[in-house]
């Protein structure tokens, strides 16, 4: 039963994959191409792995262990992927460790694929879209990357310099705002950034803007005092415009490991986060940190970034993400 | 889940503890935990692997020593170990050499090398030397104006480039124009940049050949995951670094990475940031970090930050009060004040000794707003009430909480902690002559506990 109804997914995804085929040929390849260095760690161990292999036994799930843990994936989540495995292989009656290659990719894809509401501007006018983060993980790009997309997509985004604390973090939002050719709504630093935001809202009601996305200033997630603060930025918006936002997006560091857990944990208790944007995958960090988080949370990935021009940042679709992790080189 | 490297380990120890003998076994069962810990905390899997693999043949093959128990054997094993890895002993800076003498700062986009670099020069202009502080990072936005700023704030010279001007002809023109400001050291913000980019990279041996500097600092994020090894690898390759600063370590990451660093390439880490104000910045002592991490507190630290903060004069004026058992609500208030400047109390109770295994302690906010409350109902006494809080009656501490914002129950509580202060204190006197800073401490886990 369970063999088909997968199968059945695999191949409604298949359709949609031909109908989008030209399109998702140059995402994939970028994402590819970013991710590459991952794919290159996970595949060329697993090609390794298995090649020597004609019997998956304990050996085989240990190495695997290991590996999924140097990707970051974590103890917890690696033990359970395990378990998955081995419940599904003897399930299938699989003895090829081959195929162990495209069972692992399907569980990854399964939990990251968070079936939730999707992200819509065009739900509410103004779509209010409020992005936090701990420190120098990337916010104030992203933020300019997620303009820049959605101006392309025909919307009217509207920037906050809600960064108020960080030096000069309100003239690097700016200088991006001119790149883009956005509106920028800012106030001098040490503002308070509820105000500023307050301000940002009414501008854009004037302005009749479609999307304002609020940056914040970066910040450690075990300090309570600044976590307050953004629980007060979202009370005063929710005065201007009711259940905004409508949008909090959690900006990760690939890189991080396994904080990031402790920083979704914290940052979804205290502003209720409803997307992750996994940044700075085009180093060799491998991001298996989401997995952890997926299972945990079931908070959607939304977004991923993947190079510092302005288009790289990518939707994320979790079986392109588990493909291209696990994917070898020479077969496509 | 979520609990931290030193919880762990007590888990592990304690259960140790309870153990007459060490066997075979239970070794196995510690060193599983304690492998679990380390993966959890970040540190490189090989890494986790050789310390693992060194830990059993050490604790397998010794005879326990008969002053200790065979826990508190492998707790010192662990710690030795740790020590090891962490390297010896504190790294300093070298600065020898012909002024201007030139520090790079080097790491991965958001690791915090523009912060670090200003933190660095506050660091060394209160050592008395004259550094400058020159931003390489032509690429971020407004990543120039910050380091302006921030040389601002910490006032030392800024070397200001000119629009368009490149990395390269930054730094050569800075070199001149440290020479010509009498600065002795030169600290350059390179940009943040991947350790795959071939490019940057190049750009980095270039400015190291432009400037020969006789230290190379990697700015790493604490709460880097396995990466951290490749990334650091890589950079050292190709620059050969000298030191490792630990960035963001005030947050809850376990600082795995700092482990893994200096197991693979050997670099000796010799800073760590914990915070985001300039002076959150601290010289790294391994031996510290090892007790940190093993629950064995950082009492040290806590030391010198007070001898640092808390003027000699008053402290002289303290004991005398001790020894004349006059120590009146207005000494209880400066008291406060002073453990105030040593920073926020969370800070302070992450090193206390003990204070990993108290899980409700820190998860209660210790509320830094009730010093201000103290402070306010001192402040709304009379000198004679202050003096002698013994004439405190109903009527005037109503005035009191009228005057401070506060209830009578609140002064009361304040008395009451105040009084076992008192009471402490005449035993520390009482005893040996008291030091100052041993005192302080007790009081202050005493004043504020009752709140």
């Amino acid at each position: 039963m369970i063999k088909w109804f997968r199968k059945g997914e695999d191949t409604d995804s298949a359709n949609k994959h031909q109908l989008e085929k030209k399109e998702q040929k140059g995402l994939f390849s970028k994402l590819k191409s970013g991710l590459q260095k991952t794919r290159k760690q996970l595949s060329s161990k697993l090609d390794s792995l298995i090649k020597g292999k004609t019997v998956i036994d304990e050996e085989l799930y240990e190495e695997l262990e290991e590996m999924l843990i140097t990707c970051d994936v974590g103890v917890d989540a690696t033990l359970q992927l395990i378990d998955r495995l081995k419940s599904e292989i003897k399930l299938q009656k699989i003895e090829n460790p081959q195929e162990l290659y495209h069972i692992l990719q399907r569980e990854i894809a399964t939990i990251l694929d968070i079936s939730s509401s999707p992200l819509d501007p065009t739900t509410h006018k103004p779509f209010v879209v409020m992005v936090v983060g701990v420190n120098g993980v990337g916010k104030t790009t992203t933020i300019a990357k997620l303009a820049h997309f959605w101006k392309s997509q025909g919307f009217k985004p509207l920037l906050v310099a809600g960064d108020t604390f960080r030096a000069a973090a309100i003239d690097q939002l700016t200088l991006w705002a001119e790149k883009i050719g956005v509106p920028i709504v800012k106030q001098r630093a040490g503002a308070d950034p509820a105000a500023v935001a307050y301000d940002a809202l009414d501008s854009a009601i004037a302005k009749k803007l479609d999307i304002v996305i609020i940056d914040t200033a970066g910040r450690m997630h075990t300090k309570t005092n600044l976590m307050e603060e953004l629980k007060k930025i979202r009370r005063v918006i929710a005065k201007k415009v009711p259940d905004a936002p409508h949008e909090t997006l959690l900006v990760l560091d690939a890189t991080t490991g396994q904080n990031a857990i402790s920083q979704t944990k914290m940052f979804k208790e205290n502003t209720d986060i409803s997307g992750i944007i996994l940044t700075k995958l085009d180093g060799t960090a491998k991001g298996g940190i989401v997995i952890g988080i997926c299972h945990e949370f079931q908070i959607p990935v939304r977004f991923i970034g993947i190079g510092e021009g302005l288009e790289d940042l990518r939707p994320f679709d979790p079986e392109a993400f588990a493909k291209a992790l696990l994917e070898t080189d020479n077969d496509e | 889940m979520f609990e931290n490297l030193t919880a762990r380990f007590d888990k592990v120890f304690r259960y140790l503890r309870g153990q007459g003998k060490l066997t075979e076994q239970n070794i196995k069962e510690a060193l599983r935990e304690v492998r679990l810990a380390l993966l959890e905390a970040d540190v490189n899997y090989l890494v986790v692997k050789d310390f693992i693999a060194r830990i059993r043949e050490r604790a397998v093959g010794q005879e326990v020593m008969s002053s200790l128990t065979p826990g508190q054997q492998v707790i010192k094993i662990v710690n030795e170990e740790l020590i090891k890895l962490l390297g010896e002993k504190t790294a300093p800076l070298n600065l020898k050499g012909t002024p201007p003498v030139p520090i790079m700062i080097v790491g991965l986009q958001g690791s915090g090398k523009t912060t670090t670099a200003a933190k660095l020069s506050l660091k060394l202009k209160k050592e008395k030397r004259t550094p400058c502080l020159v931003p390489a990072d032509i690429y971020r936005p407004a990543a120039i104006e910050q380091l302006k700023i921030l040389a601002n704030q910490v006032q030392v010279p800024f070397y200001s480039p000119n629009d368009g001007e490149k990395p390269e002809n930054i730094v050569k023109n800075a070199l001149n124009f440290a020479r010509a400001n009498k600065c002795d050291t030169l600290i350059v913000d390179t940009a943040g940049r991947l350790h795959v980019d071939e490019e940057l990279m190049e750009e980095l041996s270039r400015l190291k050949s432009i400037l020969t500097p006789s230290e190379i600092l990697l700015v790493a994020d604490a709460m880097t995951g396995q990466d951290a090894v490749k990334i650091a690898e890589e950079f050292n390759q190709k620059l050969e670094l000298t030191g490792v600063v630990l960035s963001k370590l005030d947050g809850d990451a376990r600082g795995g990475a700092a482990l893994s660093i200096k197991a693979v390439t050997g670099c000796p880490i010799k800073f760590v940031g914990l915070g985001e104000k300039i002076e959150d910045f601290e010289v790294f002592h391994p031996d510290r970090m090892s007790s940190r991490i093993l629950g064995m507190g950082d009492v040290l630290t806590i030391i010198e930050k007070a001898q640092e903060t808390i003027d000699e004069e008053s402290a002289k004026r303290l004991v005398k009060k001790l020894q004349e058992d006059t120590f009146t609500l207005e000494d209880f208030r400066d008291q406060l004040r002073q453990i105030r400047k040593l920073g926020s109390l969370e800070q302070i109770l992450g090193m206390l000794p003990g204070m990993g295994m108290l899980k409700e302690l820190k998860n209660a906010q210790i509320d830094s707003k009730e010093f201000v409350k103290i402070e306010a109902i001192i402040n709304s006494m009379t000198k004679e009430e202050r003096r002698k809080p013994n004439i405190l009656n109903a009527s005037r501490k109503r005035r009191i909480a009228r005057g401070s914002g506060t209830t009578v129950q609140d002064i009361n509580r304040l008395l009451k902690s105040y009084e076992q202060a008192r009471k402490m204190m005449r035993q520390v006197t009482g005893s040996t002559k008291p030091k100052a800073t041993k005192g302080k401490k007790k009081r202050k886990k005493r004043a504020f506990f009752p709140f």
